[in-house]
């Protein structure tokens, strides 16, 4: 009935209709754009920043851009922090617990997922429990404990308690329950063994979740700061993320030098982001759904 | 059907020993990571539990005190004002960031925007940056001498204090930050929900002649139910956890007025030394956390039965 009603107005206004559609199209990109803007600012005033001079910066009139450009900045914030050093000690931490946590994670999701064996709710119930467990519960334990092995100011002492992960393993189970079982049939009859079957079928057909699930695993170890605030002690193993908010606690009035040194900080993550920008996207969808 | 396996098992050695060498294989493979679980987290949950009891400090003889730890925790001013602190920024950061995440995505998720693919990786591109080095920007911003947003209210008649020298605004300020940094992500997870609803409900609303707002609230929010919930969520509990921009930004100052639980945590822990508090205090947190969690179990576990 209502649809009867409705139809035959509809088509002489079609043009009108048309037209507040783009109108409307006009406004959603007007809000977007701006939300855009807004939130990409902070960002876009810490390079302009960076590159004006000391004197622009605290002027009375400050602007989003300034008349001279200079490099300095940079070269001071060069000279202050070892950045060399921090990217390095970061790609070791994010890198090494990400690799490390992805290889541990899918042997244990594989076992929860394919075999059978007593214990395996036991230990399905003691991951949950741990994936619910905020981290810095054990904060002081851990520091006592890597204190105990001189583990601080170690990598060993960063990356070894992150060598696996309960989000991982759980995740990485749900995505092997959802492989049909056939395709490892064939290789079970020819008596492949189970670390063959994980290696050649599972994993070769887990390569997008390993991707998304490494993609986060790295980012959220390159971005953090408590963790490698509290095993490091020593300028030589701080991260980029420590590292700088340790040097802005003794250089706070030099605007231009921390503006810089933040943007060196930054700019790694940001290339990485917009070079693999889709996957980026895609994985973050996919850890909320499907 | 056990007195049956039991004579297989008897009839066949084979079997038990096939079966023993499962067994095998399996903590084979889970080896390292129980290792690792046992070493770096239940042993120190475990300790952690302990030390709640004693008032292990680094200096002085360490003694079971019971309770103590607990009961000078509620007993204490600072822990409620950092409770109430820690609760004022996930009750406020996490209904606004779900709100705009939403906004955000129904509006980036509209056919025929242009630019959506960039628009929305300059919306997404804070969450890929650390959290302690955007706060670097964002605490000189909030500086009148050289800020640009303090200079703009000015300039429109808005002449504000230094935020994060104010009791009442650096929390407002950090909280700006915690939004900033999650909103874009939280937006990603929204569109995907958005992507699995089917375009025909949608173009029989439309065909009924229901208005936009209709549309929304009786096809788009109850099937973004289950992606509210879970946004919802993961946004509250990372904001319990609140560490990085307050650490940079305040230090949890100005007078105490940004310090949250985890915040405290560090503080007495590695500031303080006083190991056996610190804790106690990382337990409250715990059973807050826990008590969100129970609700993210049961939803995953509704999941589990949907697909």
């Amino acid at each position: 009935m209502a649809r009867a009603g409705v139809s035959p107005p509809a088509r002489p206004s079609a043009p009108r209709a048309r037209r507040r559609r783009i109108l409307g199209t006009g406004w959603a990109l007007a809000v977007a754009i701006a939300a855009a803007l807004i939130i990409v600012f902070p960002l876009l005033w810490m390079f302009t920043t960076s590159i004006k001079p000391e004197s622009e910066i605290i002027s009375a009139h400050p602007g989003l851009f300034s008349a001279t450009v200079t490099g300095s900045n940079y070269v001071q914030a060069w000279h202050a922090i070892d950045f060399p050093r921090l990217f390095m000690n970061t790609v070791i931490f994010a890198g090494g617990v990400t690799i490390l946590s992805l290889t541990f994670d899918s042997l244990t999701a594989y076992a929860l997922a394919r075999l059978d064996f007593p214990g395996k709710n036991v230990i399905f119930v003691l991951v949950l429990i741990t994936l619910m467990l905020p981290f810095q519960v054990n904060l002081i334990p851990l520091f006592l404990l890597l204190t105990k092995l001189h583990w601080i100011n170690t990598y060993q002492g960063l990356i070894l308690p992150r060598a696996t992960n309960a989000f991982g393993i759980f995740f990485l189970r749900q995505f092997f329950l959802s492989i049909p079982k056939e395709l490892e049939d064939a290789a079970r009859v020819d008596g492949a063994s189970e670390f063959k079957i994980y290696r050649t079928v599972i994993l070769r057909m887990s390569v997008p979740a390993l991707l998304t699930l490494g993609l986060f695993h790295f980012m959220y170890n390159w971005n953090d700061l408590l963790w490698p605030l509290i095993v490091s002690t020593n300028a030589s193993m701080y991260t980029l993320s420590s590292g700088l908010a340790l040097f802005l606690g003794q250089h706070v009035i030099q605007y231009g030098l921390i503006m810089a040194g933040s943007v060196l900080a930054i700019v790694p993550m940001v290339i990485a982001f917009l070079v693999i920008q889709r996957r980026f996207v895609e994985s973050i969808a996919t850890s909320g759904l499907r | 059907m056990r007195p049956a396996g039991l004579v297989a098992r008897i009839k066949d050695p084979f079997a038990t020993r096939s079966r023993r060498r499962r067994i095998l294989v399996a903590y084979t493979f889970m080896l390292p990571s129980l290792i690792v679980l046992a070493v770096f987290m239940f042993y120190p949950l475990i300790r952690a539990a302990i030390l709640s009891f004693t008032n292990y400090s680094v200096f002085g003889v360490t003694r079971y005190v019971g309770l103590s730890n607990y009961i000078t925790l509620f007993h204490n001013s600072q822990f409620w004002g950092d409770l109430v602190n820690t609760v004022y920024y996930a009750g406020v950061t996490t209904p606004v960031s779900v709100a705009l995440a939403l906004a955000l995505a129904l509006l980036l998720n509209r056919r025929g925007l242009p630019a959506r693919g960039v628009l929305r990786a300059a919306i997404f591109l804070p969450a890929v940056v650390s959290l302690a080095v955007a706060a670097i920007p964002f605490r000189l911003m909030f500086t009148p001498s050289i800020g640009l947003i303090t200079y703009w209210l000015g300039a429109v008649g808005v002449h504000s204090t230094d935020w994060l020298d104010s009791t009442t605004l650096a929390m407002p300020a950090v909280i700006i930050v915690g939004i900033w940094k999650n909103v874009g992500f939280y937006m990603v997870i929204y569109i995907a929900g958005l992507q699995t609803i089917p375009k025909e409900f949608y173009e029989a609303a439309r065909i009924d002649g229901a208005s936009t707002w209709r549309r929304f609230r009786n096809i788009t929010w109850p099937l973004l139910s289950n992606t509210t919930m879970f946004v919802t969520i993961i946004a509250l509990i990372a904001s319990f956890q609140a560490f990085d921009q307050i650490f940079v930004m305040t230090q949890g100052g100005p007078a105490f007025s940004t310090e949250t639980l985890v915040m405290l945590i560090y503080r007495q822990g590695f500031q303080q030394f006083q190991l056996g508090y610190a804790s106690a205090i990382g337990y409250i947190l715990v059973l807050i956390i826990l008590l969100f969690s129970l609700f993210q179990m049961r939803y995953f576990n509704r999941r589990a039965i949907r697909y």
